[in-house]
């Protein structure tokens, strides 16, 4: 019943705010595009043989010279900025998602145990992200790839680029989801349900995950949020220092990286249409995840 | 005072200890270190010299202990792909990235503090939610982003401003300084803006935030009744109040600094210590990645026991707590 007035809270609050309502259309939009890139795509980019180079560097359609059938133009390859850009995002939301996904199951795992038993394993926890959290995610991130690179054997690194790239970047963002894990599971832990089904000698793992879980996942729900918008900031800051995904499958990051390169030039688009993407699709994530920070937390409002 | 200020220096030591174990573990164990000094033409027999003479083969504990000896002596070995010193190669990157973060910083505290007092005390204001809209924008667009923006517009367009390295320096002593050249400060202002923007957000936020928790208090409101005048009521009752999570964001602020600084640099192609540390790990270059973590943490470890001292300057509360 809590849950269902907490929902129509939060349609009521969403149709109130026009703000939130285009964020969320235009993060459906591009994540929709990316899912189903390949069906909508025009080409696929990673074949070579669907593109041609006497397409080159056309401008997108509005502009003079533009091709109806590139509507946001082709880049020096003759690759059509749509079905790149589509396929870029599809690229930097799996990793994304996955990132995210690792770390929630990690941080939540961990911040929920060390909440639950207290005593030494959650100040060894808690070390461990006191210590992760002076070193900014970036640089954990580009640590973890940089170990990566000179424990794998070379013939590997390039199949398994996207998996290092998620889970450097899975690393690096831990540590938030643990922390508020903990701190609300301490609360939750003075609660009568949970010492009820403790004395009913519940196992731990079932106390854990099915009674005091679902009483916090409202905090956790804002974190994932907030973190799959870092997520897909760290990739395309990653990609673009060359250090994340190489140029042959192109995250968006890469795209700003190899349309830097036009950036003295004329060609406006191959740099700024993967850009305004990128920006447009991290925004209107982070917008919806203060407006669910202010859903589950009504004492900002 | 003297207790709590020992005690953090303790904590320190065992954070750099901390981050020195971490750099030997990169050395000692991601790839061989002989495979890298040496040649494909290297004999085995002269492998294992080699071994035996760098003390490869000492236990694991002896080989830590001779690590960290060498690091306090400043001896920082040598990197595998120049075959120089690395603690020359660090120390002639230094004055760029410390220049460039120092600018930022104060760029991010200036523009951050008044935006951040100005927005929590007008909270229905049009102007605090444009800023407010603004500052998610600015958490959202990636530091590159902005980079190459300004680049665009103030390099490229406009033509104002230089777009890569550092100008013009002047050599003072061992330390190259762009602070007393024209052409340093242009070559620093695109860059400088560019890191100070996302810790200027979070200075403006956290500001805010503090600044209506105290203005919530009893004591704002006993002083509002009282009728003392607003302007003294709100820079000097309640911003003194907020200055002690701030000093605590400038200490976290300043590992930030540091770290986005490898993303400035890469842009702008500034000759600092992230550019260097990018290179190392893109050829593998592991003394100069364990180096770059080692001098990184000093630096940090360093302003958080500045920032400590600072608390106790700041809040009386914290030195009468020492004497009871």
């Amino acid at each position: 019943m809590l849950a269902f007035i907490k929902r129509y809270e939060g349609l009521w609050l969403f149709t109130r705010s026009p703000a939130v309502i285009i964020a969320a259309i235009v993060a459906l939009v591009i994540i929709i595009g990316a899912v189903f890139a390949p069906w909508i795509a025009p080409i696929n980019p990673y074949d070579l043989s669907s593109f041609s180079l006497t397409d080159g560097l056309l401008p997108p359609v509005w502009e003079e010279f533009g091709s109806e059938e590139f509507l946001l133009g082709t880049d020096d390859q003759g690759r059509d900025m749509i079905s790149s850009i589509l396929y870029g995002a599809r690229l930097s939301l799996i990793i994304g998602v996955c990132a995210m996904t690792i770390a929630t199951v990690l941080g939540v795992g961990l911040g929920l145990a060390a909440g639950y038993f207290g005593g030494r394993f959650d100040a060894i926890v808690m070390r461990i992200a006191d210590i992760q959290l002076a070193l900014p995610a970036i640089l954990t991130a580009l640590l973890i790839d940089g170990i990566a690179r000179g424990v794998l054997p070379p013939e590997m690194q390039q199949n398994l680029r996207v998996t290092v790239l998620t889970i450097a970047i899975a690393l690096s963002l831990w540590v938030n989801f643990a922390r508020t894990a903990r701190a609300s599971t301490f609360v939750q832990m003075n609660k009568e349900y949970v010492q009820a089904a403790l004395m009913q000698g519940q196992h731990p793992l079932r106390v854990m995950f099915v009674h005091i879980l679902p009483n916090i996942l409202g905090p956790l729900l804002v974190i994932m949020t907030v973190d799959l918008a870092s997520a897909i900031l760290l990739e395309a800051t990653l990609s673009f220092l060359g250090i994340g995904l190489p140029a042959d499958s192109p995250s968006l990051g890469t795209l700003i990286r190899i349309g830097m390169q036009f950036l003295l030039s004329g060609e406006w688009w191959i740099l700024w249409i993967p850009t305004l993407f990128l920006v447009a699709l991290v925004v209107s994530i982070n917008v919806l995840g203060d407006f669910l920070r202010d859903v589950f937390n009504p004492r900002l409002r | 005072m003297v207790y709590f200020i020992a005690k953090r220096l303790i904590q320190s030591v065992f954070v750099m200890l901390a981050v020195a174990f971490l750099a030997f573990s990169l050395f000692r164990f991601v790839g061989d270190p002989i495979t890298q000094m040496t040649g494909v033409e290297t004999s085995v027999a002269d492998q294992d010299r080699l071994r035996e003479e760098l003390g490869l083969n000492d236990p694991f504990a002896y080989q830590f202990a001779r690590f960290t000896g060498d690091l306090l002596k400043g001896d920082f070995g040598f990197s595998y792909r120049t075959r120089q010193p690395v603690a020359e190669m660090i120390a002639t990157r230094i004055p760029a990235t410390l220049e460039l973060g120092i600018v930022a910083l104060i760029i991010s505290l200036v523009v951050g503090i008044p935006a951040g007092v100005y927005t929590a005390l007008r909270p229905r204001g049009i102007a605090t939610q444009a800023i407010l809209m603004a500052t998610l924008v600015g958490v959202s667009i990636p530091t590159f982003v902005i980079g190459i923006m300004l680049i665009f517009f103030f390099g490229v367009q406009l033509g104002w401003l230089p777009t890569f390295g550092r100008g013009g320096t002047v050599k003072l002593g061992g330390w190259e300084t762009s602070f007393l050249t024209i052409d340093g400060w242009r070559a620093l202002i695109l860059p400088a803006f560019t890191l100070g923007v996302y810790q200027l957000t979070l200075t403006m936020r956290l500001v805010r935030a503090e600044m209506m928790e105290v203005m919530r208090s009893d004591y704002i409101r006993f002083a509002t009744a009282r009728g003392v005048p607003m302007n003294r009521l709100y820079f000097k009752h309640a911003l003194a109040n907020t200055m002690v999570p701030v000093i605590t964001i400038i200490g976290l602020q300043f590992g930030g600094v540091i770290a986005f600084s490898i993303v400035t640099e890469s842009v702008f192609q500034w000759p600092g210590m992230g550019l260097l540390f990018l290179e190392s790990i893109r050829f593998v270059d592991i003394p100069v990645m364990g180096v770059y973590l080692v001098v990184i943490a000093f630096f940090f470890v360093l302003v958080n026991l500045i920032v400590d001292m600072l608390y106790v300057l700041i809040d009386p509360r914290l030195r009468i707590r020492d004497v009871s």
